[in-house]
């Protein structure tokens, strides 16, 4: 029996996985899809947020504050590219000039150090590339970008570095309480008994909630949809520039991303469809039309990808964090929108407090490993580091990925870690590979050579991101045998 | 580990078509020291995987395959003893030529080239850049990663394909697929015009009763794992989709064969000019580029129909290489080429009249729409050169022209303008 299942290994799960890693529990993290950071985890902002933005009093404006405060010593620990370079609200009217105010004395109340509203002088000679409209900024020097799937990575390799189990594309079918009032949590890939369940679910977590029959919520799905630029023009901004938020959302910004490169988004629509991260064109427009307030001169004709999100909304609009008082042993963590991700470090020490307070005995384990194994950033090192790589493995020798430098080492690297990827995406997102301006056009055929190779397996079975997307479907030759040679169908 | 450092009189970047024929000429015309890097397991490049025919009628007189075209120059090449690192990338280029390039076997090594050729070649531009909403499953490839699936690794990435686009691999892979037993429902082209070579959308479309839906766009792609089906639309004459013209196609696959970039992120590093209208570096009768000694050919420069004109070029740039490097006085690029009405681009975009090669120099261009009869004008500041009657002119068929080099020398000549002016075309004309 597992001390602890949680469902869920996206950024939430994942954080809490890892910092209850640290104690003897035997952990399983339970996820649907075929990797881990594959809903929300993987497509939003990627913003460490300051803390301005939440109301006061919310969950959110608390946890934001403090997991904010969390993230250099996190990501030093774990090896996850971090860059603190401030985050500014751009006012373009008298009327949002005012509002920075109301922002900046919501910040202080909250407990967002250093800020300070900038005049039109200063913030132009900051953004030369801003709107002439823009003229007034609130500036938080403590916000920050992260890679939000690297973070979750990251936390997935070193909880299982110290022993969390991760059972992969193994939706949850039902939850059972027993008579012992341990849970049996089913899945197609079998069941799971434990004594605690963390409801981590995302988008999904009102159901899980409705499965376990403990309290009951909802959670809409609010799209943003991304537009990417390419990394030549990764110094349109040089941080992230929100405009004068409204009730609903933070608005649509103009951002760079810790790996270079510039994106527009997100616009925000609530829909119904909890799978539907498609991109359509009125959203596109909305993000260009949102995005030139900020910055009148976008590269258009540079855009790489484009990319939809869904926000976790709860219908308390605030996070959802606390052990059910109609089940023993579920803990909800429910809610997870923006700040989520700012807030992810300082939500796993919550939850874990919520177990002591529930009786959960936790004793700090001697061999507790608080790196994760070293990863090697091929592009990012000097010459003098690469040659003492290829020294040592000359797969480091080969460039798979011509547009990010990825080497094959890195590649073999990401399919044999901890949580390893197994599908062309979780290459890209482990490595960058794919990620940059032909969008996998040159490197996929050779990466998913490359997992069939490492795992044994026939290149048929590669897919893209999990069951039902295989990137092949046949063996040339083979539609015709089965035709029996009477091939050319017109 | 110390860098090895090598010095080299000329290296050629890249081991396709246009690296192969500029590695060859110039060691033919005398440079001893050439050194070509390709980052491929072998030389050829693209043509590799372009199976089919119809390559060398300009070059050979005969049709050969991409293969059997490339082993022409790979078989010349070897028995002239030019060396070459395959496996090879080059991370790194800077405006005094030297190189660092990276490999398995010798690490990390620093080139010092009196002269380098760039011959990258090209990449296709994804769904991405050209916006296509939607879900992001498996089976959207362009056309050339489809190609390389098929024809190199033997595999078929799809069974039911629509193609978006019909530049000339989209076309090639719509008669691929269907010989492999794959049914290709229909090529959609939003533009009101074939991109691709007539004589592709005879013989890879029309002789199998595939659809070309010109004016039409892929405007939802469906599926949220694989491919399964994608609307496309009508679009009027701003290019946007008429909502109401909307038609679901269920398909497993969607192809894109949208267009071609030339692939400059090195000669960016070197900071070389590169001419907004063609993507590549701006180059002079020679094919150097504004950096001098560095020299460029093929698709890299701009996307060419034809793997024949690649040579040429190639071999320019290669007698251009030798020429700088013996050269005492350095180039003055006195006159700018500009592309005038009804042009998309022209190259050369700088000439040096008196160091024109061959007594003639050839200016390649595309029309910006097609035209049924365009009148052809080069104009100097100092007066019109030359005037002539087009027929047929489309942007997806390169127009070559070639002006004598007395035309142009000798004549303080500041700047060329090339136009191409509709004509009207008169019953029985």
């Amino acid at each position: 029996m597992e001390d602890m299942v949680i469902i869920g290994a996206g950024i939430t799960g994942c954080s809490i996985a890892r910092e209850l890693s640290r104690y003897d529990l035997n952990i399983t993290v339970v996820e649907k899809e075929e990797d881990v950071a594959c809903g929300t985890s993987k497509a939003n902002s990627a913003i460490v947020h300051a803390g301005f933005d939440a109301a006061t009093g919310t969950w959110k404006a608390k946890l934001n504050v403090e997991g904010n405060k969390l993230y250099p010593a996190l990501c030093e620990e774990l090896d996850v590219p971090l860059v603190m370079n401030g985050s500014l609200v751009v006012a373009v009217t008298e009327e949002e000039e005012k509002a920075l105010e109301e922002l900046l004395e919501r910040g202080k109340i909250n407990g967002v150090k250093y800020l300070s509203i900038i005049g039109k002088d200063e913030l132009h000679a900051m953004e030369p590339n801003l709107s002439p409209n823009a003229r007034a900024a609130l500036n938080a020097p403590t916000g920050g970008l992260v890679c939000p799937y690297e973070l979750t990575i990251a936390l997935a390799e070193n909880a299982n570095q110290n022993g969390v189990k991760f059972l992969l594309n193994a939706p949850v079918i039902d939850i059972e309480v027993l008579e012992d009032s341990s849970f049996l949590v089913k899945t197609p890939k079998g069941s799971i008994r434990s004594k605690y369940v963390i409801n981590a679910a995302g988008l999904f977590a009102d159901e899980i909630s409705k499965m376990a029959g403990a309290e009951e919520y909802s959670i809409t799905p609010r799209k943003g949809e991304y537009l990417i630029f390419d990394k030549h023009f990764g110094n349109l901004v040089s941080k992230a520039i929100f405009p004068t938020p409204t009730k609903i959302s933070k608005g649509i910004l103009v951002c760079p991303t810790v790996d270079g490169n510039i994106f527009i988004g997100p616009n925000s629509n609530n829909i119904e469809d909890k799978n539907d991260t498609s991109v359509n064109p009125p959203g596109i427009k909305e993000i260009i039309e949102g995005g030139k307030k900020l910055v009148p001169d976008l590269p258009l004709k540079n855009i790489i990808t484009s990319f939809a999100g869904l926000r976790a909304v709860s219908n308390t609009n605030d996070f959802i964090i606390e052990a059910s008082k109609k089940v023993r042993g579920f803990i909800n963590v429910g809610g997870i929108q923006s700040p989520g991700l700012t807030s992810a470090p300082a939500i796993a020490i919550m939850v874990r407090e919520i177990l002591q307070e529930q009786g959960v005995t936790l004793k700090e384990k001697p061999d507790f490993i608080p790196q994760r194994p070293k990863k090697v950033r091929f592009r990012e090192l000097d010459n003098k580091e690469r040659s003492k790589l290829i020294e040592q493995n000359p797969a480091f020798g080969h460039v798979i990925c011509r547009c990010e430098t990825v080497t094959e080492a890195e590649i073999i690297d990401a399919i044999k870690r901890p949580v390893g990827a197994r599908s062309i995406d979780a290459v890209k997102r482990r490595t960058r590979a794919g990620m940059g301006r032909c969008q996998g056009g040159f490197c996929s055929p050779r990466v998913l050579e490359i997992i069939a190779r490492e795992l044994g397996i026939d290149p048929l079975e590669i897919t893209k991101k999990g069951p039902d997307s295989n990137m092949l479907v046949a063996r040339i030759k083979e539609f015709l045998q089965v035709e029996g040679g009477d091939n050319i169908d017109n | 580990m110390v860098t090895i450092l090598i010095t080299k009189n000329l290296v050629v970047i890249g081991g396709g078509p246009a690296g192969l024929a500029a590695a060859i000429e110039a060691k033919k015309n005398g440079v001893d020291d050439v050194l070509l890097v390709e980052r491929d397991s072998g030389l050829g490049g693209i043509l590799q995987q372009c199976i089919h025919n119809g390559f060398g009628l300009h070059v050979f007189n005969e049709e050969l395959t991409g293969p059997e075209y490339a082993d022409r120059f790979i078989t010349e090449l070897e028995q002239m003893g030019i060396e070459v690192l395959l496996d090879t990338m080059i991370i790194e280029l800077t405006r005094d030529k030297k190189i660092i390039a990276v490999n398995r076997e010798k690490g990390l090594m620093q080139i010092q080239a009196n002269a380098i050729i760039l011959a990258m070649g090209c990449r296709e531009r994804t769904r991405g850049a050209i916006n296509i909403p939607g879900y992001r499953p498996a089976g959207i490839y362009t056309a050339g990663t489809a190609q390389r699936f098929v024809n190199i690794e033997g595999y078929m990435p799809g069974k039911e394909i629509v193609i978006l686009g019909s530049g000339d691999i989209g076309l090639i892979m719509a008669r691929r697929f269907t010989l492999e037993g794959a049914k290709v429902k229909c090529v959609a082209e939003i533009l009101p015009y074939s991109n691709g070579l007539t004589r592709n959308i005879v013989q890879c479309l029309e002789d199998y009763n595939i659809p070309l839906l010109l004016s039409h766009t892929v405007v939802d792609i469906h599926g949220r794992y694989r491919v399964e089906g994608v609307t496309i639309a009508e679009v009027d004459g701003d290019l946007k989709p008429i909502h109401s013209t909307e038609k679901y196609i269920p398909c497993d696959t969607l192809l894109l064969s949208v267009g071609l970039i030339p692939e400059n992120e090195l000669s960016k590093m070197a900071d070389i000019q590169i001419d907004n209208l063609t993507s590549g570096p701006v180059v002079n009768q020679r094919m150097e580029t504004t950096i001098p000694g560095i020299f460029a050919c093929g698709n890299v420069v701009h996307v060419h129909d034809l793997v024949d004109f690649v040579t040429m070029e190639a071999q320019l740039a290669g007698k251009g290489a030798v020429d700088y490097l013996g050269e005492k006085e350095p180039t003055t690029n006195n006159i700018s080429v500009i592309p005038g009405e009804g042009v998309g681009y022209v190259v050369p975009q700088l000439i040096d009249a008196d160091k024109i090669l061959n007594k003639k120099q050839n200016f390649f261009l595309r029309c910006r729409a097609p035209m049924e009869k365009a009148r052809l004008l080069v104009e100097s500041d100092k007066g019109p050169i030359r005037s002539k009657v087009l027929r047929h002119i489309r942007p997806s068929e390169m127009i070559n022209i070639e002006i004598k080099k007395e035309e142009l020398a000798g004549k303080d000549i500041q700047s060329l303008k090339i136009s191409l002016q509709e004509e009207g075309v008169i019953e029985g004309d």
